[in-house]
């Protein structure tokens, strides 16, 4: 006897779709709780979010697909709803059921994705969702008779309430056990004419076979990936035989690209007759009024450059005195620890620098992470964040960005890690990759040190107190001046693809629920540990063993035979700075030094400068060790600051010379801005899009730099008197 | 009543115009018909945005942010 999946036993698969901002995620959120799953799907860098649901007695796997419009695989997230709806991606075998949420207020737009699921021959059940809101705008939909029409189950729900779960249970069930499809729109018989055209033609080129509703997905869309996908033979050119089947339509009077639209939209009228009542007079809405300001060309601006004030602000101030928590826990932990681990000198060193050194190091960033993301999260579900795209467009989208990027290049002000992360809110593909790989340039908190100390220790006792105001703006300033021109080369050079139209819906506005907010903080948190924390932890122990090895004790033996006079603090210091001087990553800076020559930095600002590759800040603690002060000094230390002023060339052409000059000062400040001195950043870039574009954000901004420096450096000596 | 062609780009706000049969060969052409943007239908400008683009418009009660390149194609006639 053959098994079928709709044992009550085996685990259902459904699928959750629908159109943005018809509240699936809330809905999704309500099924699952927290037993949710989030990963990737292979070979894409969509998101793949799914969760179990009791489903009366029925174990279910719920996927949330991508919110669409449409199943026309025009975007990554189209394409992979479409081929996980067909059963096409690897491993995905396609789901029993699939649930539409649709918004009660704009049901025959929502509906025009229902009517594309119909095509695909999948039990359905439609989620007449934010019924409450539509009620109370005076829409009133008719669910029984709709099912009647439809022919599938029509359950009324409001998400947010959890009204309408039960329902929505038994419809599953139902439509799962009774294969409830919806009507599919009666094509004409030239549609069929061109899919069986367009099927023969495929067959005889050794094509895999094609269900119809891929077909027509074909003949239909404009340029389809179902074909690419299919596996098209070597040396055959599908293009002619796809402009004759459309060829047929044509001749019937049928415009092809735009028959799926009209023929559904018409077929949907009919289905919806008598099913909607509108109310007679139509009031002037809360959203009308309120997008009268806040997408006023004056009043609109001036509240939009406040909000993101308080939002920078928020994320610049309120995260420090937490991230000083963090710190400080952190630096307790380590010193409890070590001194169980006092006769393992090595080992010791690996867990209190590498292992919690490393884990603090994620940790520390959560701070900021959640409270960016209580931003974003009310930004978004409030509606505001759609006014905003739409007010700053203008300003991103000629170099490839769009509005929204506005946001997370913002919140890379602050740290790039939450910024990257919060691109996830950029639908298009090309525009969140970009802003992506230049949200980097924009200067975060952790350069602020380097410019205090070198501002302080060169700028400001040459020049005052104005012109080192000045540049620490300046400093600010040179990535967003950058990142610019960067990211319109990106798209001109390196995407090379063309622009997506940018249709942004502006969704009533709504009250935001704090429970989902402090859902989507703690969520973005928790991929934020255990996707790029591995990474990072990692790395810092990589590092860690560049810096601490090799270790021979002739060192040690050599300096503290020679210390006669100096307390024993000094001797340790200076034990710390030999050690550094011979390690795998001082070799390395001598070897490289000559590169950085030209920006006039000398070996140990090299060594400074490699150091801080996996995390910028920490050139104070590098500098403070290689010059014997202790690594515990901080860029306002006065110590570090004549020591720095003092060092002098003991070799070369300019043996003699003090090493630290304005221009250097400016040279250093100028690579920190643009280089990715940050393991996280680059972990976080590669998860929220792939290793090969983490890496190429790290070579272009590396190379940068290292030009920045030097620019910086020459045009600084031949006009500035040191 | 009805008033003289245009793209919907050329509209200001507050006007309305009611869309006709669009050229396909503009890259915007199926999302808008999927969205519901299809011949027939009565659409407003009800906002421009600070920089002159994009604009924002209205149609089925659906509110709407686009580009004025992809706004140009669809075809309206202006209704007074
Ligand atoms: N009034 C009302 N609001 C809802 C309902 N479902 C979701 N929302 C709200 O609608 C907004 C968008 O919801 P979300 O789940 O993010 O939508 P998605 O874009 O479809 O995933 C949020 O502010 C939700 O709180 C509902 O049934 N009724």
């Amino acid at each position: 006897m053959a098994k079928t999946p709709t044992l009550s036993s085996s685990v259902l698969r459904v699928a959750l779709v629908g159109n943005p901002n018809t509240g699936k995620t809330t809905l999704f959120n309500r099924l699952t709780g927290a037993r949710q799953k989030i990963g990737n799907y292979p070979g894409v860098t969509v998101e793949k979010k799914s969760g179990t649901w009791e489903c009366g007695g029925r174990r279910v796997e719920l996927v949330d697909l991508p919110g669409a419009y449409s199943l026309a695989a025009s975007s990554p997230d189209e394409r992979v709803s479409f081929d996980f709806l067909t059963g096409h991606l690897a491993g995905e075998p396609a789901p029993d059921a699939v649930i539409c949420v649709v918004d009660a207020s704009n049901l025959v737009r929502n509906l025009f994705l229902a009517s594309q699921i119909a095509d695909l021959g999948l039990p359905l059940v439609i989620a007449l969702n934010m019924s409450d809101a539509a009620e109370k705008a005076g829409i009133r939909v008719d669910a029984q008779l709709l099912s009647r029409h439809l022919g599938v189950p029509v359950v009324r729900t409001v998400a947010t309430k959890g009204e309408g779960i039960d329902a929505l249970e038994k419809a599953v069930n139902r439509a799962v056990d009774e294969r409830a499809c919806m009507a599919q729109v009666p094509w004409p018989e030239a549609v069929g004419r061109a899919v069986s055209y367009l099927r023969d033609g495929l067959e005889k080129e050794g094509v895999r076979p094609l269900a119809d509703g891929e077909l027509r997905r074909v003949v239909f869309d404009r340029q389809s990936a179902v074909l690419e996908r299919a596996g098209i033979p070597p040396g055959f050119d599908p293009a002619p035989l796809l402009s004759a089947s459309r060829d047929i339509l044509t001749a019937a009077g049928i415009q092809p690209l735009s028959a799926e639209a009209l023929l559904r939209y018409e077929h949907i009228g009919h289905l919806t007759a008598g099913t909607i009542e509108f109310p007679e007079k139509r009031k002037r809405s809360w959203t009308e009024r309120i997008d009268a300001v806040l997408t006023h060309r004056v009043w609109g601006l001036v509240i939009f450059v406040a909000m993101m004030f308080v939002v920078f602000q928020s994320i610049y101030t309120w995260a420090g005195p937490f991230m000083g928590w963090i710190e400080e826990a952190v630096a307790s932990v380590q010193s409890l620890v070590a001194p169980l681990l006092d006769n393992w000198p090595v080992l010791q060193s690996l867990v209190i620098d590498g292992v919690i050194g490393g884990v603090g190091g994620v940790v520390v960033f959560l701070p900021q992470i959640l409270i960016l993301f209580f931003f974003v999260s009310l930004l978004e579900d409030t509606g505001y964040m759609a006014r905003g795209a739409f007010l700053m467009d203008k300003m991103f989208g000629w170099c490839g960005l769009n509005g929204k990027s506005f946001v997370p290049m913002l919140s890379s002000y602050a740290c790039a890690i939450p910024g990257v992360l919060a691109t996830r809110t950029i639908e298009d593909p090309r525009a969140r990759l970009t802003t992506i790989l230049v949200s980097p340039l924009m200067s975060c908190s952790a350069r602020l040190p380097v410019y205090v100390l070198m501002i302080g220790a060169f700028i400001e006792p040459s020049y005052g107190a104005g012109v080192a105001g000045f540049t620490l703006f300046a400093m600010h300033f040179v990535g967003l001046a950058v990142a610019v021109p960067v990211a319109w080369a990106l798209n001109k050079f390196v995407l090379g693809t063309r622009p997506q139209p940018f249709l942004l819906e502006m969704p009533p506005y709504r009250a935001p629920r704090f429970r989902d907010i402090l859902w989507r903080m703690w969520e973005r948190a928790r991929e934020f540990l255990v996707r790029a924390g591995t990474v990072i932890v990692a790395m810092t122990i990589i590092i860690w063993a560049l810096v601490y090895f090799p270790r021979p004790e002739s060192v040690r033996e050599k300096i503290e035979a020679s210390a006669v006079a100096g307390s024993p603090a000094q001797t340790d210091r200076r034990v710390d700075a030999a050690y550094i001087e011979q390690s795998y990553l001082a070799r390395a800076g001598r070897l490289v030094q000559p590169l950085f020559a030209p920006a006039g930095f000398d070996w140990k600002i090299t060594v400074g400068v490699l150091a801080s590759f996996p995390a910028r800040e920490v050139i104070i603690a590098t500098l403070g060790t290689i010059y014997g002060i202790g690594s515990d000094v901080d860029e306002e230390s006065g110590d570090l600051r004549t020591t720095l002023a003092s060092d002098r060339w003991t070799e070369g052409p300019r043996a003699g010379q003090p090493v630290f000059n304005v221009p250097v000062a400016l040279a250093i400040m100028v690579f920190f801005a643009l280089c990715l001195q940050c393991g996280a950043t680059v972990a976080v870039m590669a998860k929220e899009s792939n290793w090969g574009w983490a890496l190429f954000a790290f070579a272009y901004m590396t190379l940068l730099a290292w030009a920045g420096a030097v620019l910086t450096y020459q045009v600084g000596t031949r006009f500035l008197a040191s | 009543m009805n008033g003289a062609a245009c793209s919907l780009s050329a509209l200001r706000i507050g006007e309305r115009g009611r869309v006709r049969p669009g050229s396909p060969d503009h890259p915007a052409f199926q999302r808008l018909l999927a969205i519901g943007l299809l011949p027939g239908t009565s659409v407003q400008v009800v906002q421009v945005a600070p920089l002159g683009d994009p604009v924002e418009i209205e149609f089925n009660g659906m509110r709407l942010s686009l580009r004025k390149a992809d706004a140009a194609a669809v075809e309206v006639d202006r209704a007074d």
